[in-house]
């Protein structure tokens, strides 16, 4: 842990409301170093999503410091690629304007877009290129089906070549083969482009498959109570997921997980009696 | 229950028939339908004339029929002649109405523009702004005219300015509504990338907003021709509204009537410019959908 960390999550708390609210995390820390994978695993309602946006600074943390390429978070910052649970298009735009969308926003590239539009662009169609969606570039959201869709907003994420790369559960509404491939193209994305990516998932297979590095919430108020370390080589294949040490994992996070989600229901138990 | 025993003792069985193959083969079945959806278009297109012509057909032979008095309700064949012998002072006050309350309506269009991206990108402009635009908007505009006369004299201003008046409002509420109702995601998507809430409002308020706008053009276009007519009728020398104010005082009412033709030709014409604007700029919102 010498290498300083991208991402420093230290002590944080984060309550919804004021004085009274619920409260989503609690004494929550983790680091995540440059070019590092880490996925973050819990069960439903832990504040696996309250963590992404407390990291790309939608949301101020009520206690603790949330840090970021060495500065600490206050509001919206320009280090991170974002794609969330549902593609979220902008309607009115083809898909190539929406992949080059955060050019037109994050520094240096908006002051050099004019100028280089068609480099860019280049870059944009290369992009899309690598995750099947050769020839949509002039197409809208709605002519495309929800995974495609998906993939664009990978692209997008992905455009300004962030540094930290910030996946809110970019797959769960997808059907299972789907997101197969999409775990294939994210990884060749990822040795490719090398950014530091947090996954937050509720799919254990995904997490495995995808991280250096796989993280257990608790149930709310979420903290990490767990952390497995994922040493298979790069690339990985599906086919790996299902021999025995990949089942292991898995297995050994599930019973994490569930040792959590048995917690919350006994604490409800006893909250109820 | 009782019906059973009546059905089996008339003879009926049900026995239900054996699938037979089609009749007609796919490929002309196909055809079929593809040529009943022509017709169906083709109908669509003639019915708004064949319906108008009717109305026309039926106003002639009431007024015929029933010796309705020209200075009551003129038949439309009496309408057109009168169109005909008072074409050219006809036009030119038509001119001069549109003229007049295209000015207004390009007020409108920026004002409330502007005046829509600001109530709905700030709340504050909101809380502060909406209550006093809704009273104002709650005066009858005729009110105002006479006002806008004593300042500007009769004529051409205060009818751009009535016009202006009735035509802003709808065009600031649409679009402070499409910039107000844009989606929490939507915002998040840029606002994860650091963007600045101007930003926001350029990428996503804005474009999310154009449906909204184009909508409410098509009714800023109809409200302008009725504040410019107004403003005439009240107090003008030239223009539709003063035309049908002097048609009126000599009861020729055929020549009123042409008035009213010539206005809602316009007015129609204005509101398919405005859909046809409408229909290019914001396919996106209607995805594809004709």
């Amino acid at each position: 842990m010498n290498i300083p960390a991208l991402v420093e999550v230290d002590n944080v708390s984060m309550r919804y409301g004021l004085e009274g609210g619920t409260l989503a995390l609690e004494g929550c820390s983790l680091r995540v170093k440059p070019g590092e994978f880490v996925s973050v695993v819990g069960p439903s309602g832990c504040g696996k999503s309250t963590l992404m946006r407390l990291v790309t600074g939608l949301w101020p943390a009520t206690e603790g410091h949330v840090i970021v390429a060495g500065k600490e978070v206050w509001g919206p910052h320009s280090e991170a690629g974002m794609a969330f649970q549902n593609p979220i298009m902008l309607p009115w735009r083809t898909i190539l304007d929406n992949v080059m969308l955060p050019l037109e926003v994050v520094e240096p590239h908006r002051g050099q877009l004019r100028a280089q539009r068609a480099m860019y662009e280049e870059k944009a169609l290369k992009l899309l290129a690598l995750v099947g969606l050769k020839g949509y570039d002039k197409r809208y959201p709605h002519e495309l089906s929800g995974g495609m869709q998906q993939r664009a907003s990978l692209c997008r994420a992905l455009i300004h070549e962030p540094r930290l790369l910030m996946l809110d559960e970019p797959f769960g509404a997808l059907d299972v083969f789907t997101r197969e491939d999409l775990w294939f193209e994210l990884q060749s994305l990822c040795i490719n482009l090398k950014p530091s990516v947090i996954l937050v998932t509720h799919d254990l297979r995904e997490a495995v498959f995808l991280a250096d590095r796989v993280l257990v919430m608790s149930s709310r108020p979420g903290r990490i109570i767990a952390e497995r370390m994922i040493p298979f080589d790069r690339p990985r294949s599906l086919d790996d997921l299902y021999t025995a040490p990949y089942q292991a994992l898995v297995q050994d996070l599930r019973t994490h997980i569930s040792a959590a989600r048995q917690a919350e229901r006994a604490a409800l138990e006893l909250t109820h009696v | 229950m009782s019906s059973l025993p009546l059905v089996s003792a008339l003879g009926i069985t049900a026995k239900v028939p054996a699938l037979k193959k089609p009749v007609v083969p796919v490929a002309e079945r196909y055809q079929a339908m593809a040529q009943a959806a022509v017709r169906r278009k083709r109908i669509q297109t003639v019915l708004p004339w064949v319906v108008a012509l009717a109305v026309l057909v039926l106003w002639e032979v009431v007024c015929r029929a029933f010796k309705i008095p020209q200075f009551v309700l003129p038949p439309p064949s009496a309408v057109a002649a009168s169109m005909l012998k008072w074409w050219s002072p006809l036009m030119s006050n038509a001119g001069q109405t549109l003229m007049t309350t295209l000015a207004g309506f390009a007020i409108a269009v920026g004002v409330g523009l502007v005046l829509g991206v600001a109530l709905g990108s700030s709340t504050m402009v909101y809380h502060g702004l909406y209550p006093l635009i809704i009273a104002f908007e709650s005066v009858p505009k005729v009110a105002i005219v006479p006002i806008l006369i004593l300042w500007f004299g009769i004529g051409t201003v205060p009818a751009i300015l009535t016009s202006f008046l009735i035509a802003f409002f709808p065009i600031a509420v649409n679009v402070s509504t499409g910039i107000a109702t844009v989606e929490p995601e939507l915002r998040d998507v840029l606002r994860a990338l650091g963007a600045k809430p101007l930003d926001i409002i350029k990428k996503i308020g804005i474009p999310r907003a154009m449906p909204y706008f184009f909508a409410s053009l098509k009714i800023a276009i109809t409200f302008a021709f009725v504040g410019s007519i107004v403003s005439e009728t009240v107090g003008a020398n030239s223009g539709i509204g003063h035309l049908i104010m002097l048609a009126s005082s000599r009861f020729d009412v055929p020549l009123v009537f042409s008035g009213l033709v010539v206005t809602s030709v316009m007015g129609v014409s204005m509101y398919v410019l405005a859909r046809i604007v409408e229909n290019r700029v914001t396919g996106w919102a209607t995805r594809g959908r004709t």
